[in-house]
């Protein structure tokens, strides 16, 4: 007992001050991209073919970047001759419609909390369950790790739980997988109305480097209406962190 | 037979070379190879004109070499299972991907519910038939005191679908079925269609967790069958993050067996530092799984001398707060008597079915590609093998512990041996009609990636299999005679990867 009283004293304490004081992300993290249109020459098109997952396209000479699809590899970075694109630090990246994702105009959505009803139900206590349909472990991992005392998730109210009966809704990872979306439809049935959907990483939202396979159902799609988009491949625990707790109105 | 079937680890040979052996010789040379000591570390069918080419890669631990075989066969083979049991596996997914039926295989059903690979079924009705996952028979005990128990595709936890079928007698599992299939994303059949944009990233998140080991594995082969070496200091990069992998994924599973047992202080101790272990990751490459690092030819951006000092500084505090964590385990008796004796696999099933990684160096079989078929940095930087001698959950975390020890000590002496140099080579088109193989010692255990070529040099064949293809079986063996309860803990001193499995 001593003995783990003197651990508990070395290891210190480890809880970020997060959200009041922003997160430090490392130096070569990609977060929300940067689309310069006055640089983009636009006859060229060499983004559009490195990128794998088909999230760059050219509509009248003029760029759309869709980050539900992107996966922030950078090769669409290392092929611009004219740095007309790159990735900022900036963690914060849900929104809460599909089409606020498509980023053209660097007028980024962020996502609103519910409205006061939902609010009045999930604000100070939201209970997930968490349906893992094809993602690869990463996406997984890094909202598991949310229940680590460095974001110590239940000081916000937040918790992730054994059974969809006890939850108030489902956060999804994975594209959809066709083995998958028989389990997934029994589980969001089996959650109580009103309930949440959260699509968290590339592959859930899109289908990402799965899109397109006849394999998967490109994300979620239409099989569910979802509140809450969370991009990237995977999202580093600070971008769901900060997702989630835009939801419950805990970020404005 | 001829020298030019062998090859080492990250080598490629020439097809033409390759003899087409009978069936009936194919498996008198499989069972003569197995019973003298080696093992099957690939398997697989491949279109070959109308017929299924069946080609294995058998491994020489204590020659450090590995045999490739080849037959056709058009329907039908006689398994080799039954004498071979290593081999069911691998047989159950031919069966299930090209229709081969292996005669005599004692328990033929799907492992993953998925459709041929670019092959028509031969049975017309079943072309339509949908598919249904996890519906299949399954082994059942009967008896008055007998009750089944089914878990899963859903769990409780953060984790990943499967489906566990327990017979029990009272709280006494006697026997457990594990049907998987449920993260199957076609991944083989993309790969087959040849390279493009994508095969990297596939190879990232073929197992999410283990980003860097599989991208190592396709590295190794596109530059074998290109015939480069990529750059020294980039091989030492490359080493270097796989160890982090192992440290992050190491920490977290003995968080994560504390936790199973209600043994708070290690758990929140380590889920803080396996986290630390993913931002040193991150410090390369900006990703905490190590995605956007390895790239065939070399890694896609050196690192700077600050990571290197940041590196060097960092790595001895966090092994200290490890060890000051881990060592509440061994220290606390309410914990060893959970791990002691607990999900025990002997000596000689884990040989007779093929086990590979911790669990097999948990139960005494020295099997580790770093030492055995050592590739890259493992060539000149030793990394020691760690055995345990009893295969149960205490041998299996242990196994962890030391790893632990070792893969910092193997990091520090990796930095100090880098030198400045090119980090990057451009990769020539691939040779025509090559066979490459790569093994590669991730944190799970061995994976061994087989890449063919045509005869214009494109891409046509891509095997991949992850060291939970081997240990699923195991897991189900370990839980025989053990209390259900006692199945999380069992599971997590595996920690197998579902999606690394159903591809």
């Amino acid at each position: 007992m001593l003995k783990i009283i003197h651990a508990r004293i070395n290891q210190g304490y480890r809880t970020s001050d997060f959200p009041a004081v922003p997160p430090v992300m490392p130096e070569l993290f990609g977060g929300l991209p940067e689309l310069e249109k006055d640089k983009c020459n636009h006859s060229c098109s060499d983004c559009i073919k490195v990128c794998p997952t088909g999230a760059i396209v050219k509509t009248n000479g003029s760029l759309t970047l869709d980050l539900g699809l992107c996966i922030f590899c950078h090769a669409c970075v290392e092929a611009c001759s004219y740095q007309a694109l790159s990735f900022s630090q900036d963690y914060r990246l849900s929104v809460n419609k599909r089409e606020d994702l498509l980023l053209s105009n660097n007028t980024f959505h962020l996502a609103k909390a519910v409205d006061d009803k939902a609010k009045r139900i999930f604000g100070h206590s939201l209970k997930l369950r968490q349906v893992s349909a094809g993602g690869c472990n990463a996406c997984e991992g890094d909202t598991n790790v949310l229940n680590t005392l460095v974001f110590d998730l239940g000081r916000f109210g937040i918790q992730f739980v054994a059974s969809p009966r006890h939850a108030d809704g489902l956060l999804i990872t994975g594209p959809v997988t066709e083995n998958m979306k028989l389990a997934l439809l029994k589980t969001y049935d089996a959650v109580p109305a009103p309930k949440l959907v959260i699509a968290v990483g590339a592959c859930a939202i899109s289908g990402g480097i799965y899109s397109g396979h006849p394999e998967t159902n490109n994300g979620i799609g239409d099989l569910l209406p979802v509140d809450l988009y969370i991009p990237g491949c995977p999202p580093h625990p600070y971008t769901i962190l900060d997702g989630l707790l835009r939801l419950i109105g805990k970020i404005l | 037979m001829s020298a030019n079937t062998y090859l080492y680890n990250g080598q490629a040979l020439t097809l033409t070379d390759l003899p087409v052996s009978s069936t009936a010789e194919f498996r008198s040379e499989i069972i003569e190879h197995i019973n003298s000591g080696s093992r099957i570390v690939s398997f697989f069918g491949m279109p070959d004109k109308d017929e299924i080419a069946l080609i294995a890669v058998l491994a020489n631990d204590t020659q450090g070499n590995l045999e490739v075989l080849r037959t056709v066969v058009r329907d039908s083979y006689t398994s080799l299972t039954p004498e071979v049991p290593q081999a069911h596996w691998f047989e159950r997914e031919l069966a299930e991907q090209w229709g081969i039926h292996p005669e005599g295989h004692p328990w033929l059903k799907p492992i993953r519910f998925q459709q041929f690979i670019n092959r028509k079924h031969s049975n017309e009705n079943s072309e339509t038939a949908t598919i249904k996952p996890g519906v299949t028979d399954y082994f059942k005990v009967l008896g008055d005191e007998i009750h089944e128990v089914a878990v899963g595709p859903v769990h409780a936890g953060i984790i990943e679908p499967g489906h566990f079928r327990f017979q029990c007698q009272g709280e006494n599992v006697l026997h457990l079925e594990i049907e998987l299939g449920y993260q199957h994303r076609g991944i083989e059949s993309a790969l087959a269609k040849g390279l493009n944009q994508r095969t990297i990233h596939y190879m990232e998140t073929l197992a999410g967790d283990t980003s860097i080991g599989h991208s190592m594995a396709y590295a190794m082969n596109m530059e074998a069958l290109s015939g480069i070496v990529p750059p020294y200091r980039s091989q030492i990069i490359r080493a270097i993050a796989l160890e982090l992998e192992r440290l992050a994924n190491h920490t977290g599973d003995l968080g994560a067996l504390a936790n199973d047992i209600g043994f708070l202080p290690t758990a929140s101790f380590c889920g803080r530092l396996r986290g630390d272990f993913l931002n040193l990751t991150a410090q390369f490459c900006g990703n905490r799984f190590g995605r956007n690092l390895l790239y065939p030819g070399g890694i896609r951006r050196d690192i700077s001398e600050n990571t290197i000092s940041h590196l060097q500084k960092q790595l001895p505090i966090l092994l200290s707060s490890v060890n000051e964590a881990i060592n509440l385990l061994w220290e606390t008796p309410s914990v060893m008597a959970r791990f002691e004796n607990i999900g025990t696999i002997s000596h000689e099933d884990i040989i007779s079915l093929g086990i590979v990684g911790m669990p097999a160096r948990a139960g005494n079989v020295r099997r580790d590609v770093r030492c055995d078929y050592p590739w890259g940095a493992y060539m000149f930087l030793e990394s020691p093998t760690v055995t345990m001698q009893t295969g149960d959950v205490y041998a299996r975390a242990s196994i962890r512990w030391f790893e632990i020890q070792n893969s910092v000590a193997f990091i520090l002496k990796a930095l100090a041996a880098l030198t400045p140099g090119p980090v990057r080579e451009e990769l020539p088109p691939l040779g025509a009609d090559k066979l490459a193989v790569s093994m590669v010692e991730a944190w799970r255990g061995e994976i061994c990636h087989v890449a063919i070529t045509d005869s214009s040099g494109k891409l046509k064949h891509y095997k991949v299999t992850d060291p939970s293809f081997h240990n699923w079986f195991g897991l189900a063996l370990s839980l025989r005679n053990q209390q259900i309860s006692d199945f999380p803990l069992c599971n997590k001193s595996f920690n197998l990867s579902y999606c690394g499995h159903d591809l």
